[in-house]
């Protein structure tokens, strides 16, 4: 067998790089607020036998409706006399046993119908899903209402009501996220290893909803309580002479205004307890949820913040590169780990010139091109140090006003799934005639005129109807078509175009390249162009940069690294992809894995993988050595000779 | 050639069709059209086409996820959607199926070792015992360590991640493997590992591949045979070294024309009206005349039908033109 076991080296990353969901949830202040809270109150509800509290029902009509802080009774007494503190820690326990168990009964039910209802889909879904919205048509509270009054009052039968009544609530959340997830390939695999609809439903989906169950419940058992509290409240829900907190306040409303107190203490207690719920509710919610887990709560702001350690000689700018990158080092913040996904990149792009940027995932090509004009987020990204000239003008010290004006302008970018970068609500045409208003004081009809011209350059087929079209519309490729209209849409003087043909189809690659490689030749726009096919390459590309671990380690033409790769990683890089014509050819995979750029081996990051590796490379800082005007590679020990030629077989005319 | 392992019978997916309740017509999806073919024992069929070409609908039907709308699938002599239809696991024995995203198809929460044993449990009824020993087997099949066994999927890359794929659906122990883009989410240096792994087991425990791919370098790297979807039709089929030779299909000579290498210059670059066809209003004739340089009336009202174009029996291409050179420098 081809290859050596790949040994324990996930054990590395075994350090989880986000804190843990404890930390997480102790770091919001109000949330721990909240769980101090609501601990206190739940504590003293258990202990409530313990303490040395009276009778709860024990009345004293001698004694009542103390005033607080009287002698043996703290907190007053009732309008029957009876002792408001052992009233209140007794009826706490009431109150939050009833709203945590219609809380676990609504969430059991109503989960289990959302489960089904989503994983079932088709007739299920639609009978489960209408029988719950015709409970959700009833106002809540008559619902609840009407269940008691069959029922009858008393304290089970407001918790029944209470729970039939928040089961939509559930089964809606629960069915959304089962629906989504059962359409996932992990549910087909599971069928295909023999696992039966129940084994799925409760082996797979129902772990992934879980937390999702949880969100739920931490966010509605306060509102629960309250429910509770209400029915009470109105007399159906705990009898006398049972305390709960809904009924001590319902007796408090009597003598409202001779003695406050007695409604008072109720009330605040309710207060306290379902805001505990509530803050302790959304932290639970900040923690587990993944949208809000991997950052998003942190909004990033509109340009890349910029901490520059560093700053090279402006005066070395070549004279005919359009823009010219010197030095950049981008870094990543993540709680105490620092990633420096760019340390150190060299590039220059002159007029006209494709530059291809060429690495595996992780290797910093992309977060290079988007620190050019700060669109890397912040936090946790800043640029550290270097400069990017352009037209001499460096951006890095520019405004942001100046970047605003800049951007889509002189720099522009293309992405590689138009689809998401598109706005799907608008026209391509009215999105394309905003990219052009932005940039200059054009007319409606102007700029509407120039729109269904640069359609027409990037030659889509009949432009002044397709300027109606909604991006949903179009194919892949007319939509990446339109995305790079609009990068020209202000004359830019150099294109960043991220991996652009990625998503596209071998045929519709095929057209963008060359549209792509005509366009620059006829506007003498610049490109830069991310990829990690050769093959894309060498279509388009004059000049190549190979990426690794965030530093350039080889540059040259394109025609020189194909031919002769100095860099003993371009040479891998290049034999391990299967070239049509070639069949028989060994493919040689690189072993290992791309270093992590939080923990960069000293000297070469690629000696680890590297078989021409010796001491020398382990040490150090390795520079790059130039082999001619423009050829360098970052190695000790590059590859010498140079390779064959390889055949550019074309395979139709054979 | 013996008899086939998998043969396919005028295999028809349509989706949507019927009528409402008021008797309006709803539009129907052809995703595969006819397909007739033959899978034998121990090759590898490499399936190449293009988004929308039904290539992964056909993958679906083949291991019981989807049931063929018409046709048959046969299966070493049992009708495949009958027997999915009675005993999906006696289908899941049989063929099994590597997910083009490895980590999309591991679920998050579970360890690596609750995924394998799943198969070895529901489809085997393997002990506890065997199923330790057999676990390991499986992880150095794909080497990868057993240590592994008690991570979670997140805890790996791509490559490894798919290399668990793999050694999920080789627990099975099934005869064919039906391998959907297995390679086209990872990182080229990674790719290589995975095709000499796949490689490696085939010859090991004499496993036949289905290997679908839109990549014409990988699917000629690994294929014995190659067929090639154009829209929900087979349009050529031939082995690998006839294909990528002699090309007859204009529009599988376009792909190998489009297909960037190393060293190669120019793509072929079709304009940008040649578009595929509108799925719900599938043209008359053949699929392909609006875009082939080499079209004739008769592409226009007349679909073609498999023939030999070669003097290769096995060598079949649906075209009315065949083997007409316009390949661009």
């Amino acid at each position: 067998m081809p290859g050596t076991i790949d040994a324990a080296d996930p054990i590395k990353n075994r350090k989880p790089a986000r804190p843990d969901s404890i930390r997480l949830l102790l770091n919001n202040q109000l949330a721990t607020a909240g769980l101090l809270v609501f601990c206190l109150i739940v504590v003293l509800a258990i202990a409530a036998p313990l303490l040395p509290l009276g009778d709860p029902d024990a009345t004293d009509l001698a004694n009542r409706l103390l005033a607080p802080s009287a002698e043996e009774h703290i907190l007053g007494t009732d309008s029957l006399g009876r002792d408001i503190l052992s009233r209140l820690v007794w009826g706490t326990r009431v109150s939050l046993a009833v709203g945590i168990s219609a809380t676990l009964i609504a969430a059991f039910f109503g989960s289990l119908i959302g489960l089904v209802a989503g994983y079932a889909a088709g007739r299920t879904d639609t009978l489960l899903m209408r029988g719950i919205d015709m409970i959700m048509a009833f106002p809540y509270i008559l619902l609840a209402l009407a269940i008691v009054a069959v029922l009858g009052p008393g304290l089970l039968n407001a918790l029944y009501a209470i729970a039939v009544v928040n089961i939509p609530f559930f089964a809606r959340n629960i069915r959304g996220i089962a629906l989504g997830l059962s359409r996932r390939e992990f549910v087909d695999a599971a069928r295909l290893s023999g696992k039966s609809n129940v084994q799925i439903l409760f082996g797979e989906v129902l772990p992934n909803v879980l937390p999702v169950i949880i969100i739920t419940m931490s966010t509605t058992i306060g509102w629960m309580i309250l429910e509770t509290a209400g029915l009470s409240f109105l007399g159906l829900g705990a009898q006398p002479p049972q305390a709960d907190l809904g009924s001590m306040l319902g007796q408090g409303r009597k003598v409202l205004f001779t003695s406050p107190h007695v409604s008072i203490i109720p009330g605040l207690m309710i207060f306290a307890l379902v805001m505990s719920i509530n803050l302790l509710g959304d932290g639970i919610r900040d923690v587990l949820d993944p949208r809000l887990k991997s950052g998003s709560l942190t909004r990033p702001v509109a340009r890349t913040a910029i901490e520059r350690s560093f700053v090279p000689d402006v005066a070395a700018l070549r004279e005919d590169a359009i823009l010219d990158i010197q030095g950049l080092r981008t870094e990543f913040r993540i709680g105490s780990e620092i990633y420096r996904a760019v340390g150190g990149v060299d590039l220059s792009i002159d007029k006209g010139e494709c530059l291809g940027v060429v690495g595996e995932s992780g290797s910093g090509k992309s977060v290079s091109a988007m620190s050019v004009m700060g669109l890397v987020p912040t936090p946790p990204g800043r640029i550290t140090g270097g400069v990017a000239l352009l037209g001499g003008e460096d951006l890095f010290s520019a405004s942001n006003e100046r970047i605003r004006q800049l951007r889509g302008a002189a720099v522009s970018y293309v992405f590689q799934d138009p689809l998401s970068t598109l706005h799907p609500l608008f026209r391509v045409g009215e999105q394309l005639v905003e990219a052009i208003q932005a940039h200059g004081s054009m007319t409606g009809s102007q700029a509407r005129e120039k729109a269904e011209n640069l359609l027409r350059m990037v030659r889509i087929p009949n432009p002044g109807e397709r300027l109606k079209a909604y991006p949903h519309e179009l194919s892949g490729g007319m939509r990446q078509r339109v995305s790079i209209a609009m990068a020209l849409a202000n004359d830019a003087d150099v294109i960043i175009a991220d991996e652009p043909t990625t998503a596209l189809d071998v045929t519709v690659q095929a057209q963008i390249l060359s549209l792509l490689d005509a366009l620059r030749k006829q506007n003498n726009t610049g490109i830069l162009f991310i990829t990690h096919d050769f093959g894309v390459v060498s279509a388009i590309c004059d000049r190549v940069a190979v990426m690794y671990g965030g530093k350039i380690v080889e540059t040259g033409t394109t025609e020189e690294i194909l031919a002769a790769p100095a860099h003993p990683y371009t040479a891998k890089l290049i034999d391990c992809v299967p070239v049509l014509g070639e069949p028989q050819r060994r493919l040689d995979a690189i072993e290992g894995r791309p270093p992590v750029v939080n923990n960069l081996p000293d000297g070469c990051a690629f000696a680890p993988r590297c078989f021409h590796a010796r001491d020398d490379c382990r040490s150090g800082e390795i520079e790059m050595t130039m082999l001619g005007a423009r050829r360098g590679v970052r190695c000790l020990f590059p590859l010498g000779e140079p390779k064959q030629v390889r055949e550019t077989t074309k395979k139709g005319t054979r | 050639m013996g008899p086939a392992l998998l043969s396919m019978d005028n295999v028809e997916r349509v989706f949507g069709g019927g009528k409402t309740l008021l008797g309006r017509v709803l539009p129907a999806v052809h995703a595969v059209q006819g397909i007739t073919l033959e899978v034998q024992r121990g090759e590898t069929l490499g399936i190449v086409g293009e988004s929308g070409c039904g290539k992964s609908t056909l993958a679906r039907m083949l291991v019981g996820l989807d049931a063929p709308t018409g046709g048959s699938i046969t299966f070493d002599g049992e009708d495949l959607a009958a027997l999915a239809r009675s005993d999906p696991r006696a289908v899941a024995r049989k063929i099994q199926y590597v997910f083009q995203d490895p980590l999309a198809s591991l679920n998050p929460r579970k360890t690596i070792r609750a995924i394998l044993e799943a198969p070895l449990i529901h489809l085997l009824g393997m002990d506890r015992h065997r199923r330790g020993q057999r676990l390991e087997e499986l992880m150095r099949d794909v080497n990868l360590t057993p240590e592994f066994l008690d991570r979670y999927p997140h805890e790996f890359s791509g490559g490894q991640a798919q290399r668990i794929g793999i050694a999920r659906a080789l627990a099975a122990e099934p005869e064919l493997i039906v391998l959907d883009e297995p390679v086209s989410a990872l990182d080229v240096s990674v790719q290589a590992q995975v095709l000499n792994i796949l490689e490696g087991l085939k010859r090991e425990f004499g496993l036949t591949y289905l290997f679908i791919s839109h990549d014409l370098s990988v699917i000629e790297s690994v294929s014995d045979r190659v067929a090639v979807l154009y829209f929900g039709n087979l349009v050529e089929i031939g082995s690998a070294a006839s294909v990528f030779d002699s090309a007859q299909h204009p529009y599988t000579r376009l792909l190998l024309n489009s297909a960037p290498a190393p060293g190669r210059k120019s793509l072929a670059a079709e304009d940008a009206e040649t578009e595929l066809p509108d799925p719900f209003n599938p043209p008359p004739g053949c699929a392909f005349h609006a875009r082939c340089p080499s079209r004739s009336n008769r592409c226009r009202e007349q679909e073609p039908v498999l023939e030999c174009a070669t003097d290769d029996a096995h060598h079949r291409v649906a075209c009315h033109h065949p083997n007409i050179r316009t390949t661009v420098k």
